[in-house]
């Protein structure tokens, strides 16, 4: 009998043990020769044999099948191999980044090596929460933090309303095109977005020059080089870039309404308002959950870019954020170890934040959102 | 079709027609908010400088002339930002969507080697960051500080495309690749002949996701690089918008034809950011409309987990 005939399985989810002796019970013509199956004695299950020529077995022989080793084995090896210079590359710049959580313990001056700076120990942390000056510039950049992730918390709602009514254009190039046009912002980086806030707004932009065509200002509104209303300025900013994408996912969700619940609805005389109010907005609201939980684990998460280019020496104070604070005083202020330690910190708190909000959202929608 | 035409014999109440008024209105007033920016800065751009200098165009462009590309284009730094963003927008995308799709498969092998555990410690790193210093330090101690591969290499594994790749990937029909095996088709020969012609779709989504994160990518310059010569285009931009007097003396070095360049031509501060920011946002703005199906399809496949 001859083995060189390998078997795989027809049934890849019953297979789990290897096999080592099977019976062919049939024989069938192909093309290019024949085609074996064998059953599993035991199981029944069955297997499909590779096609060769060379070898002829009778219908109902017994024949060796191969070992073939599922979890390992030389070709399992060989797989990872080819997948090892990827898992390097992950561990590079995903898990080996975190060795660089030490420098919060040793005081670093930039051209020094690690081991010919001071150790410190916990300094960093306690000057944090000591130091009062320190401690004054963390409370203000907390304010700021919290301000503008509270802001974007309280307008979260807004895409949900976009797509809602959105939904009640009935006039399909109108919806399209709105669609199109109010997505694009999405797509652009922050640093074209401050461009375009600079050839808007800046002094000698175009919201001041009609202004002052029109005779309702003499001197230019500084807009962009001011500490006034900075909040509402980014939060503002924020909106135009986000609130046409935002919506994109509820759209898609009102999409997948059952629409005899809407019939039904209509048959019983129920109004535009009241249809948006009982059926619509429910829909909804478990999509909207996820996003508003996502964005409270995210908490201290602004990100950088948006508040680093629109930062400059009038708004710094209400502009910086936690993310633009470690690059303000880590890169171009040089205390790399405190900025590290205040990252660590952040790093810290937000994992507990992912952690509470995946809890909470097992607790009460039992499905988790990581 | 029928509920259309069942919508459209209700009546409209009168109360119908001013909420529809009233929605078409703010959406039409959102759009135009929305797309007006982007349309001021082109037609600022290609009108006379002297002009727009003065923001006196706002609605129509008057006295239009291209000189500004031409001209822009002579301003040292701007050449090679443009070979920089357009290099890691091609090479960086071909990377990510290459590596997403040669791991997306190799983690459907079920032979391989301790998958389930490689596959986790990928998708664990989407979840925590080390924080901006340590990975400064870190590109620093792999000497990618002030390098072009800064821009790509970190890139290439993404854990998130990798989910996306696998989950793709797990969901064609596995009697494709036996059948495959069967005719003695090695591991590679069946990713690039059967599995990478077939997830073109899904790859079409992560590319066009990556290339516009590699155009838009700003902070990697800012925080790695210092050598002026790997500036990215947004970079580029962001110091023409702050530097505005030193701007203005770089247009006089480079503005050769000033004897005869007339006002309307010569180059402003004003101009030279228009122009620049129309050359940073036009990529966007004629691949957006062409692809928007795969941007959408890319945040629905993103919402359902891997």
């Amino acid at each position: 009998m001859d083995e060189k005939i390998q078997f795989f399985p027809f049934d890849r989810e019953k297979f789990k043990n290897p096999v080592e002796k099977a019976q062919i019970f049939c024989v069938e013509d192909m093309e290019k020769g024949m085609l074996y199956w064998a059953k599993l004695k035991r199981k029944g299950d069955f297997y499909m044999a590779g096609i060769s020529s060379d070898i002829k077995i009778k219908a109902g022989a017994k024949v060796k099948t191969p070992k073939v080793n599922r979890e390992g084995g030389s070709e399992g090896f060989k797989m990872f191999l080819l997948i090892l210079p990827f898992l390097i590359l992950c561990f590079l710049f995903s898990y080996f980044p975190l060795h660089g959580w030490v420098y919060a313990l040793y005081d670093y001056r930039a051209p020094l090596k690690l081991s010919q700076c001071e150790f410190v120990g916990m300094k960093w942390f306690t000057t944090l929460f000591s130091n009062p000056t320190q401690v004054k510039q963390l409370m203000v950049v907390m304010k700021n933090t919290f301000a503008m992730s509270l802001l974007g918390i309280a307008t979260s709602f807004c895409p949900v309303l976009f797509a809602v009514f959105l939904n009640e254009v009935k006039c399909k190039w109108f919806k399209n095109v709105v669609q199109t046009l109010t997505t694009l912002p999405n797509f652009i980086s922050w640093t074209l977005v401050y461009a375009i806030a600079f050839c808007l707004f800046s002094s000698t932009g175009m919201f001041n020059s009609v202004l002052q065509n029109l005779g309702l200002i003499t001197e230019p509104l500084k807009i962009l080089d001011s500490g006034d209303h900075v909040w509402l300025s980014m939060l503002l900013w924020n909106t135009w870039k986000g609130l046409g994408w935002g919506s994109i996912m509820y759209l898609a969700a009102i999409a997948g309404i059952d629409q005899e619940m809407y019939e039904a609805a209509r048959v019983d005389g129920a109004g535009r308002m009241q249809i948006i109010r009982s059926i619509t907005i429910p829909s909804l609201l478990p999509t909207y959950f996820v996003m508003l939980m996502l964005s409270v684990a995210n908490f201290l998460s602004n990100g950088m870019d948006q508040y680093f280019v629109f930062q400059n020496a009038f708004n710094k104070e209400s502009i910086q954020v936690l993310d633009l604070y470690v690059y303000n005083i880590g890169m171009t202020g040089k205390s790399l170890s405190l900025a590290t330690a205040i990252g660590v910190l952040k790093s810290a708190v937000s994992v507990g934040l992912l952690v509470v909000v995946n809890f909470a959202s097992k607790k009460t929608r039992g499905e988790s959102i990581i | 079709m029928s509920r259309k035409r069942k919508e459209d014999s209700i009546p409209l109440k009168p109360a119908d027609y001013v909420f529809h008024i009233i929605n078409y209105t703010v959406f039409a007033l959102l759009t135009l908010i929305c797309a007006y920016p982007f349309y001021y800065l082109i037609i600022n751009s290609i009108s006379a400088n002297d002009l727009s200098a003065n923001g006196m165009i706002n609605l129509i462009p008057k006295g239009i002339h291209l000189k500004n590309y031409m001209e822009v284009f002579k301003l040292s730094g701007l050449p090679a930002a443009t070979l920089v963003s357009v290099g890691r927008t091609v090479i960086g995308t071909a990377c990510t969507v290459l590596a997403s799709a040669y791991l997306g498969f190799m983690f459907t092998q079920e032979r391989l080697w301790h998958r389930k555990l490689w596959y986790r410690l990928i998708v664990i790193a989407m979840y925590f960051n080390a924080g901006l210093i340590p990975m400064f330090m870190t590109m620093k101690t792999l000497h990618l500080t002030n390098s072009f591969w800064v821009y790509i290499i970190p890139a290439i594994v993404q854990p998130f495309n990798i989910i996306m790749t696998k989950t793709y990937i797990e969901s064609l029909p596995p009697a494709l690749q036996e059948a495959a095996e069967i005719d003695g088709a090695g591991i590679l020969t069946r990713f690039f002949k059967v599995v990478l012609p077939i997830s073109t779709p899904i790859l079409a989504t992560i590319a066009i996701w990556a290339a516009v994160g590699q155009w838009n990518s700003f902070q990697d310059t800012l925080v790695y690089i210092t050598d002026q010569k790997l500036y990215s285009l947004q970079y580029l931009l962001y110091t023409y918008l702050n530097q505005a007097s030193s701007l203005a003396n770089l247009v006089k070095a480079t503005g050769n034809a000033s004897a005869v360049a007339s006002v309307a031509t010569t180059q402003t501060p004003t101009s030279i950011r228009m122009t620049i920011s129309v050359i940073v946002v036009l990529p966007i703005l004629m691949i957006y409309p062409m692809f928007q199906k795969y941007f959408v399809k890319g945040i629905m496949v993103g919402s359902v987990k891997g």
